[in-house]
């Protein structure tokens, strides 16, 4: 039912290993700056749950960029269908939907977890150490394996190249600001903290952070990713159908 | 090896094929030819599995396109009208993929490929990047792309278009030897003389309906073998005529200007639907 995935999967590989020393410095960019800015410049004397902010930063840049690099997946497939044309080539060949949503999602989790490992890295260089166990790990997939879904189906939804960028506006940017990224959600009132765990990154963020803190993280929230990821996962093969009209 | 029957295609309430019927045996070079808008492109599109049929059905070597889809595009290899490559990859990056999206095992992937690159004589511009290569050159990677898997069917959307009359001569060369390997071809352009030149049978396509279908010399036969433009008052008017002393002699031409020529197919197509294709 799936053969042909791994085509799908291989042909991102190979565009990412083609770009891989900018998507590097693009991937880096953005957390060397949150890092510098928030966490040693105005961070440096603020205790947050007995760790030091860098500490609370680092897992919260975690959940971000890998959410924001799995589900910049879209843009990649937008390009491919509305400016290359390359979707037609999927959509002629005899693979399944499925097999065309697990490739992208894949290519999506892959690209995201190797932007963790940037982020990990520069941890490092600002004298960073947590525990990355598999509970972290398991988090981190989860939470990647949710947006490159949702970035995969939003694709075969949208009809240009500026819909999708209004969409991540509206849907990621504010995302990844509130979903305790940055700051401890229960320092906000009740009814905020209520709406805020509606969000995928709330759960993510929250389970990566105590993970890495070498706590026990709330299996309710790892239920909830996998969860929503699976739905997401069935959005996109519905969507891919109705991309072929 | 094409069987169409009463396909029909709206998009919203607008109707882009009206019930077209038509059959291509195996190894015909078949044309299908109209005027911008006129449905070319929408038929392909539904029998390579691009686009959902409204209603009618539509078989491949016996596959029917959407109730054993896999099967059917499995039959069949496209070249787009767009030029639709990977451009960050290379030729033979650009042909594996293919390749593997259409499951062959990695031996005769290679095997292939290497083949057609022979064949469309770009063996050595295998590690090209696509970004590199002239539009003549990626119109050549795009047939040995739709080859690898070696269907029984190729479409051609306007496989020439924009290119100039030289390589548009190398791919028509390269058209007919893809035919006479054995290959199935149902061609759509608007350039008259591509389908003359390459078609065994041609379809004349307006507004969503097949008006006309023959052989290129029957269709311009029912007109007559040569044909007399004459500029009257800012207007062509064309007349038909058996031989070409017929026309040259016709008292007609005392018009502002005129010319004989032979006649095309844009002639069998304007007698048709008082249109003209390109």
């Amino acid at each position: 039912m799936i053969a042909g995935w791994f085509a799908v999967y291989y042909r991102e590989l190979l565009i990412l290993q083609r770009r891989l020393s900018r998507q590097i410095a693009s991937w880096a960019v953005a957390p060397l700056l949150y890092l510098i800015a928030f966490g040693y410049a105005m961070g440096g004397q603020v205790q947050i749950e007995g760790h030091s902010y860098l500490e609370f930063l680092i897992p919260g840049l975690v959940a971000m960029n890998s959410m924001t690099t799995a589900f910049a997946i879209a843009s990649d497939i937008n390009i491919a269908r509305f400016y290359w044309h390359i979707f037609e080539e999927f959509q002629a060949a005899p693979i399944s939907n499925i097999a065309y949503v697990t490739g992208e999602v894949l290519a999506g989790v892959t690209r995201a977890l190797l932007s963790v490992g940037i982020i990990l890295l520069l941890g490092r260089l600002f004298g960073v150490a947590l525990s990355y166990n598999p509970l972290f790990w398991l988090a981190t997939v989860l939470n990647s394996f949710v947006f490159a879904s949702l970035a995969v189906g939003l694709a075969m939804v949208v009809k240009s190249h500026a819909d999708q960028a209004m969409l991540s506006s509206f849907v990621i940017t504010p995302m990844a600001f509130l979903g305790g990224t940055f700051f401890p959600v229960d320092r906000l009132p009740l009814w905020a903290q209520k709406a805020l765990l509606l969000l995928p990154l709330t759960h993510a963020s929250g389970a990566i952070r105590q993970a890495s803190f070498g706590n026990t993280p709330n299996i309710f929230s790892y239920l909830l990713l996998a969860v929503m990821g699976s739905l997401f996962f069935c959005i996109a093969f519905y969507c891919v159908n109705i991309a072929r009209d | 090896m094409i069987r169409v029957e009463n396909l029909k295609k709206y998009y919203k309430s607008l109707p882009a094929l009206k019930g077209v019927n038509l059959n291509v045996a195996k190894g015909e070079l078949f044309a299908y030819l109209g005027p911008n808008g006129a449905g070319k492109t929408t038929t392909i599109r539904i029998l390579t599995g691009l686009t959902r049929l409204s209603s009618g059905n539509a078989y491949l070597n016996g596959f029917h396109i959407d109730k054993a889809s896999l099967q059917a595009r499995n039959q069949s290899g496209l070249v787009p009208q767009a030029i639709n490559l990977d451009q960050e990859l290379t030729v033979w990056e650009n042909l594996d993929i293919h390749g593997r999206l259409f499951h062959l095992p990695s031996r005769k992937r290679a095997a292939s490929i290497h083949h057609l690159l022979e064949y469309v004589g770009l063996l050595d511009r295998k590690n090209s990047l696509v970004k590199h290569l002239s539009g003549g050159l990626k119109r050549r990677v795009m047939m040995a792309r739709a080859l690898v898997h070696s269907p029984a069917i190729l479409f051609l959307d306007e496989p020439t278009v924009g290119l100039d009359a030289n390589i548009r001569r190398r791919i028509w060369a390269l058209i007919k030897q893809i035919q006479q390997d054995g290959t199935t071809i149902f061609l759509t352009t608007h350039y008259i003389e591509e389908a003359e030149f390459l078609a065994d049978r041609v379809a004349f396509l307006d507004l969503g309906e097949i008006v006309a279908m023959d052989t290129p010399q029957n269709s311009m036969a029912r007109l007559g073998t040569w044909a007399l433009d004459e500029v009257q008052g800012g207007n062509i008017k064309t007349t038909y005529f058996n031989t070409r002393e017929e026309a040259q002699r016709c008292p007609a031409n005392q018009g502002d200007s005129f010319t004989v020529r032979r006649v095309n197919l844009e002639d069998a197509f304007l007698a048709l639907t008082g249109k003209k294709i390109q």
